[in-house]
């Protein structure tokens, strides 16, 4: 029987759709599997999720420096041209404009990771894996930061130790 | 009967250096003109206006409208200043010109930006968003797809942390609010809100944070809090009602209301649902800042609450004597503007300004101060209040906790450090002329 109140609730599912509100979406996202997201999903994590199969050691990086990095980074990592970022510089920061480099990174994972999405400038993703852990390799050393014969890959890279890796606090733990 | 003209005694100062009551904005009837007694309003000038005449606009037809509109050649001057006008192969910044604006909308073609690596050249057609990682099941997104999602429209500032930071300096940089300030503009943006995706994908429990990850050719990532995606955080299609600015994330980006600019993440192609922060490189070096203890601050999200003068600024020169309206831009990453206080006196005395309605959470909120001055040297300041109880720190108290530069700095394209949210002082001197000083 059609009553006041069966009325009352056919207008209200007309008005707010059936279902619960709010819970409704259109469901147009497409599925996909992990495999085929391989091309963008690059990134490595401190602990060194992601990080791939190779090795290399600062030798080896030091030539592909002098050939891809040199001309914007500076030979060695220093002394850059005007507008570009030097990799070598002071490892304590006891003022509050002192110039950050690689040093100055809570994680050598970062190092990595940013070389691999965004390095070089001019043609970003073309470094293989070796290359990547022989310039991290290269640059971690040009820092003193690990010996000139030590190998970087997927095992060593998260162990090294960075300078500045104690000296970072959380600036607000509650909003994390 | 006869009509009694109604008179009205010129409005009393209410703090130092001539600084009038905000109620005398209201368009209640007080007469501001000249520290008059006889009622009558003194103009200034002394001198009548020149008969009128028409102009040659006037007298023929002017141009057929256009179909994309461009503002008049007379405001030719109103534009961005950019840091790197050669083309310089590096990246690139423009500022908003926040002295020659009014109201709180920055137009589209006027916000500012920064890019990394260029300016993407986007077709959306082919534009596509993956949400995976931590999550029930992976999703692929599309400009299209996402225009049939239910949407929000909301006003939000977004500011680089780097704004203000020539103000690092221990010395004023000359500089006008463009270059101090320009880092920073206000839109209204539509789009779908994070948390209606997500609902889709479905999320882990042992998701903690995401990271978000631009089309752009670094690839430019930054990690964000669930906590945060969950809460506000909007996927923005839409810019002052017309799409994404190429420059401000063409065809979609990430809008994290309050959050430092770079964490906005523009052209955003992946969502990573993962169980601890990527600490990727904006991350762990230019957006963690150092303080004078030699400790660094990691994950300093939050825009912290700010107010600058925009009008009279530096760039800006008081033609004599009399009437001004002091008004500038007040904003906070925790929400709504409480209260903004304006001084004319480097800060010996303080009266309230009044606030432009509507006062929106994290969004510009202009605020307006009536002063007549008196031709002698003022020192205008201004100082915010939110919400959550925040106060813009006094630069004194800022400086003790967060340190400045051992040497001036010598280009306001620098970036000291990060964070910058104190009191912005303009010197006024007796010609009028205005200067940025500390005080």
């Amino acid at each position: 029987m059609f009553t006041r109140k069966s009325a009352v609730a056919l207008l209200l599912a007309v008005a707010f759709g059936v279902g619960t509100a709010g819970a409704e979406t259109p469901g147009l996202g497409k599925p996909i599997d992990e495999a085929d997201i391989a091309a963008w999903n690059i990134e490595v994590l401190p602990d060194g999720t992601g990080l791939p199969p190779g090795n290399g050691t600062a030798t080896q990086g030091a030539a592909i420096y002098s050939q891809k990095c040199a001309m914007c980074h500076g030979e060695n990592g220093v002394k850059p041209p005007l507008g570009y970022s030097p990799l070598v510089g002071p490892s304590k920061f006891d003022r509050i404009d002192t110039m950050k480099t690689v040093p100055y990174y809570k994680y050598a994972t970062t190092l990595f990771d940013v070389m691999r999405r965004s390095m070089p400038y001019q043609m970003p993703k073309t470094l293989t894996n070796d290359e990547l852990y022989a310039l991290s390799a290269y640059i971690l050393s040009l820092n003193k930061i690990i010996g000139e014969n030590d190998v970087m890959d997927a095992k060593t890279l998260p162990q090294v130790k960075m300078p500045n890796r104690d000296n970072f606090i959380i600036w607000a733990p509650d909003k994390i | 009967m006869t009509i009694r003209k109604r008179r009205k005694a010129p409005p009393e100062p209410v703090a130092g250096n001539g600084l009038l009551d905000r109620r005398a904005l209201l368009g209640r009837g007080i007469i501001f003109a000249g520290a008059t007694t006889t009622g009558a309003a003194t103009f200034l000038t002394g001198a009548a206006a020149e008969p009128l005449k028409n102009d040659p606009w006037s007298l023929e037809m002017g141009s057929v409208v256009p179909a994309y509109q461009v503002p008049s050649r007379f405001e030719k001057d109103v534009i961005r200043t950019r840091s790197n006008p050669n083309n310089e192969f590096r990246n690139s910044h423009a500022r908003t010109p926040h002295h020659l604006l009014q109201g709180t909308v920055t137009p589209n073609g006027l916000f500012f930006s920064i890019s990394h690596s260029g300016l993407p050249d986007i077709d959306p057609a082919q534009h596509k968003l993956v949400i995976h990682g931590l999550v029930k099941q992976p999703l692929v997104y599309t400009v299209e797809s996402l225009s049939r999602y239910p949407m929000v429209t909301r006003m939000h500032f977004v500011e680089c942390s780097g704004n203000s930071a020539p103000m690092f300096s221990n010395e004023p940089v000359q500089a006008s609010a463009q270059a101090l300030h320009g880092l920073c503009s206000n839109a209204e943006w539509t789009g779908v809100l994070l948390s209606t995706l997500l609902e889709e994908t479905g999320i882990d429990p042992s998701a903690k944070w995401l990271l978000a990850e631009g089309a752009d050719s670094l690839a430019l990532h930054r990690s964000v809090p669930v906590k945060k995606a969950l809460d506000d955080a909007m996927i923005a299609l839409y810019q002052n009602g017309e799409r994404l600015q190429p420059g401000n994330g063409y065809p979609m980006r990430l809008l994290l209301p309050g959050y430092q600019g770079n964490m906005n993440v523009k052209h955003v192609r992946r969502i990573k649902l993962i169980d601890q922060p990527a600490m990727s490189f904006f991350e762990s070096k230019t957006y963690s800042q150092i303080l004078p203890d030699g400790k660094m601050w990691l994950f300093h999200f939050v825009q912290e609450v700010k107010s600058f003068i925009t009008h009279p600024s530096f760039g800006h020169s008081l033609s004599g004597p009399g009437y001004y309206e002091i008004s500038g831009i007040a904003y906070s990453g925790n929400g709504r503007i409480s209260k903004v206080m304006v001084s004319a006196d480097g800060g010996k005395s303080w009266a309230q300004a009044a606030l432009q309605a509507p006062v929106l959470p994290k969004a510009f909120t202009r605020f307006r101060m009536p002063w007549r001055w008196d031709g002698q040297p003022a020192v205008l300041q201004s100082r915010a209040w939110d919400e959550s109880g925040e106060v813009q720190p006094l630069r004194a108290d800022f400086v003790a906790a967060r340190g400045q530069t051992s040497k001036p700095v010598t280009n306001p394209l620098a970036f000291p450090n990060q964070h910058y949210n104190s009191i912005t002082s303009w010197g006024v001197d007796s010609s009028g002329g205005i200067k940025h000083v500390y005080a």
